[in-house]
Formats: C-alpha cells, structure tokens, sequence
C-alpha cells in the first residue's frame, strides 16, 4: 500500500541516487553563456522539462506498467525492449552513460533499501540499466501509481537542474524556488501526459529531443575542469 | 612490527578515508601509503575532486601506482556530499576496481578538499584520517568539528614548515589530546619521510583488526 511519504521520499532531491553530481545539461549552458540569469533559467527548464522531463517521466511510467505485469518473461521482455527504445532517444552518447550512470547509483540504492524488489526483471545492460527503468521498478515496488511515478521523473529533472542554477550563477535560491512553483502547473501536466503516453506501445513512447543540449553535453564531457558529471 | 601483516578477506578490502581541508596535503599522504605499500598490499585509491579527476590525474602522474588501481569521482560542487550523504559513486568506483584489477586487501577513498566539518559515511569507509597541517594554523585543532575531534586517525601534516609558520606543535598536541580523547594523533612531514612510516604502520595495525574481524573464507596472497 502507498503512502504519500513515500512519493515524497523518491522525490526528495536528498535521495541517495547521486543526483547532487548533474547540473541535467546546466553546466554547459551557463558556461556557452545561454544561462546567464533567471529568466534564461526558467527557458532552460522549461525546455528540459518539455524534452528529457517528458522522455524520462513517461520512460519510468512505462517501465511502471512494465512492472507490474504478471509474468517474468513479459516484465523482463518489456524492460528490455524499453531500455533499447530509450537508447535509441538519446543521441548523445554521453547522455547515455549518464543515464545508465544514474540507472546504478539508483539501483544501488533501490537494493538496498526495498531488498524484496524484483531487480531481476531490469536487463543487464553493460554499464546498467538507464534510470528511468530503475525508477518505475522502484516505484511499483514501493505501491506507488503510474502518475506519481511519472511526477518523480518530471519533478527531478526539474530540481537537479534548479539546484545546480543556485550553485553555479549564484542565483537567490528562493528566486529559483519561485520559479519552480512557477513551473508546477507545468511539470504535473508533463507528469500526466507521461503517464498517459505508456499506454502506447514502447516505440510510440515520446521522443522529444534538443540537439543544443546533446551538442552540449558532448562538449561538457571533454573538459578537463568542471564541477558536475554532466 | 610485523613486516607481513594479515591480508583482508578477498572481495572486501578495508576502506580507510583520507579528509581534510584544501592543501592539507592529503593527496601527498595517498602517494606517500602507495610508496609504501606498493610490494606489501593490494592497493586501490578513490579521489573525490570537486573540480574533475585533478587528485587521480596528480597520483598517475606521480607513478606511485598503477593507473588501472585508481578511480576518479566527480562530486558536483559537493565533495562532502559524496563521501557522506549520498555514496554510491563512490561505492561504484570501489566496485569498479575490484572488478578491473581483482581482490584488494586495502582502498584508500580520498575526499575532495573541504572544511573541518567534512567526514566519511560509515557506509562508506572503515577507518578515517582526518588530515590537517601546521600552515592551516595551529588553532585548528582547538577549533575542533567532527573531522578533527572523531577521526580514527588524525594527522598533523607539515610539520617541517612549523618554524617557519609559527606554529606551536605543543599547543597543536595538547589541543588535540583534549578534543580526541583517547583517538590518536600523529605529526607527519613527508618531506622528511616519504613513505609516510608512522600512518603506514597505523593502518598495518588497522589492516590486522579488520583481518580479524573478517576471517578469511579462503586463503589469499599478495597479487
């Protein structure tokens, strides 16, 4: 059985899943000089949220659907077809190992919090599954629903990105606070149209993309100085 | 002291952390272990750099080990969050090594330079040192934190530089003595000592605790 606390617990940016390490694409944009400021904040999220915000949430909802199947052939099955079609979305390669990345750290921490998850249902993928999948896995296990699992995803790629805006322009915090709750509205709209789109079939799933953020993000790997993973 | 202390038990090396603030000389003292270590142990080593792979770049450079036995952590702008409240890149790396160089009897996990306030997650590592050295002041120990007063081991680094610093190694002692209690202290210059003897032969003595503590289901030797 589900309760609140535990969507807030999967949400909370303190959640040991090595999210603290991503400024989610920041890092490169501010150092291009794309985001400078609040207001070049709020685009910059706004358009992740509209792009790796919907890609992830509706990612994590399907692998949610996945998991909760009967049958381990079709749970596993379903994942791992899942985890290609979300390779296939995500161009850059770096932004794959990332994703894969944080899918571990997140795994790392599932296992050990919720032993009894069924974590043999995720393919083993070299470098692990992506994040996402290992989300929703967590999420079902936890008695959460498609939507709140949809609404974690949505939520994080909004928040590592926000908190890393804090750090790296030295941005009020309680202005980028507000922008947050200026995005709310958005961000559970994005939840709720992730939550619907995995009712489709896994290569219906959404594929919104911003080649900007992948150019960057290739870039961002190849520094030999910089202050987040990516 | 015994020249061949007991090996860990093979898949779980004991973790000795390594913290301190900026310039302490922590990354020193990790070259110094591997010197001295290099034909005794099976040694790996984790940094925590809070501007990319500095540390891990300096130690490869340095040839005191194998590049293959050293990993490098990103720490977002937080070097205290990755080796406290959310380890598993950390974790992953002392997996990771493991896995590309075999069974280790001994990783020493580096943090990122940060305050007095910065220490290890029990999740983590065994056994921490927390480092500082006598140019950082010598109040530093009377200012006490966790780092300094709960360590397993704390260092007083540089002590070569004390006259010229005019620092007061007494008063650094004495401070110390009333924080610890009971917890040890050493003075170390490596200038003077490059293989670090006096923490080398501590975590030997840490290495045979932790051997006892975790019979050996099979038999291992040095690689």
């Amino acid at each position: 059985m589900a309760t609140p606390s535990l969507l807030l617990l999967l949400a909370d940016g303190r959640f040991p899943a090595g999210a603290h390490a991503h400024s989610g694409g920041l890092e490169a944009a501010v150092a291009a000089g794309r985001v400078t400021d609040l207001t070049s904040l709020e685009a910059f999220l706004a358009g992740r949220l509209a792009t790796a915000g919907l890609v992830g949430a509706a990612f994590a909802a399907a692998a949610h659907r996945a998991a909760v199947l009967a049958e381990f052939a079709a749970r596993s099955g379903a994942l791992t077809r899942l985890d290609a079609e979300l390779d296939a979305r995500t161009a850059a390669p770096a932004l794959r190992a990332v994703s894969r990345r944080q899918g571990r750290a997140l795994l790392r921490a599932g296992r050990s919090i919720w032993p009894d998850a069924p974590f043999a249902d995720l393919p083993a993928t070299p470098g692990g599954p992506h994040q996402p999948l290992v989300l929703g896995l967590l999420c079902a296990a936890a008695g959460l629903s498609r939507v709140e699992t949809a609404m974690i995803a949505a939520y994080g790629t909004l928040t590592g990105a926000a908190s890393a805006g804090v750090r790296l322009l030295g941005l009020d915090p309680y202005q980028v606070q507000a922008l947050l709750v200026g995005l709310a509205d958005a961000c559970d709209g994005t939840a709720a149209d992730a939550a619907r789109a995995a009712d489709d079939p896994p290569e219906r799933l959404p594929a919104a993309a911003a080649p900007l953020a992948d150019i960057h993000a290739e870039i961002h790997a190849t520094w030999e100085v910089r202050l987040f993973a990516s | 002291m015994d020249p061949h202390p007991p090996l860990a038990q093979a898949g779980r090396a004991l973790r000795v952390g390594i913290g301190g603030p900026v310039g302490s000389g922590k990354t020193a003292l990790v070259a110094a272990l591997c010197r001295a270590f290099a034909d005794e142990l099976r040694l790996g080593v984790v940094t925590n750099d809070i501007y990319t792979t500095e540390d891990a770049d300096f130690l490869r450079r340095a040839g005191v080990l194998d590049p293959a036995r050293i990993r490098a952590v990103e720490t977002g702008c937080c070097p205290h969050t990755a080796i406290r409240d959310d380890i598993g890149a950390n974790l992953d790396a002392v997996d990771e090594l493991a896995e590309a160089v075999g069974p280790l009897d001994l990783v020493l996990v580096e943090s990122g330079g940060d305050n007095l306030t910065a220490t290890f997650s029990r999740g983590l590592v065994d056994r921490q040192i927390f480092v500082v050295d006598v140019a950082g002041g010598d109040k530093v120990p009377r200012k006490g934190g966790p780092g300094v007063t709960a360590a397993d081991l704390l260092v007083i680094n540089k002590t070569d530089l004390a006259p010229m610093v005019g620092a007061d190694l007494a008063v650094m002692d004495r401070d110390a003595r009333a924080r610890r209690g009971d917890l040890p202290t050493l003075f170390l210059s490596i200038v003077g000592d490059p293989t670090a003897t006096s923490v080398a032969d501590w975590i030997r003595h840490e290495l045979a605790h932790h051997a006892a503590l975790h019979p050996l289901a099979v038999p291992v030797g040095p690689a």
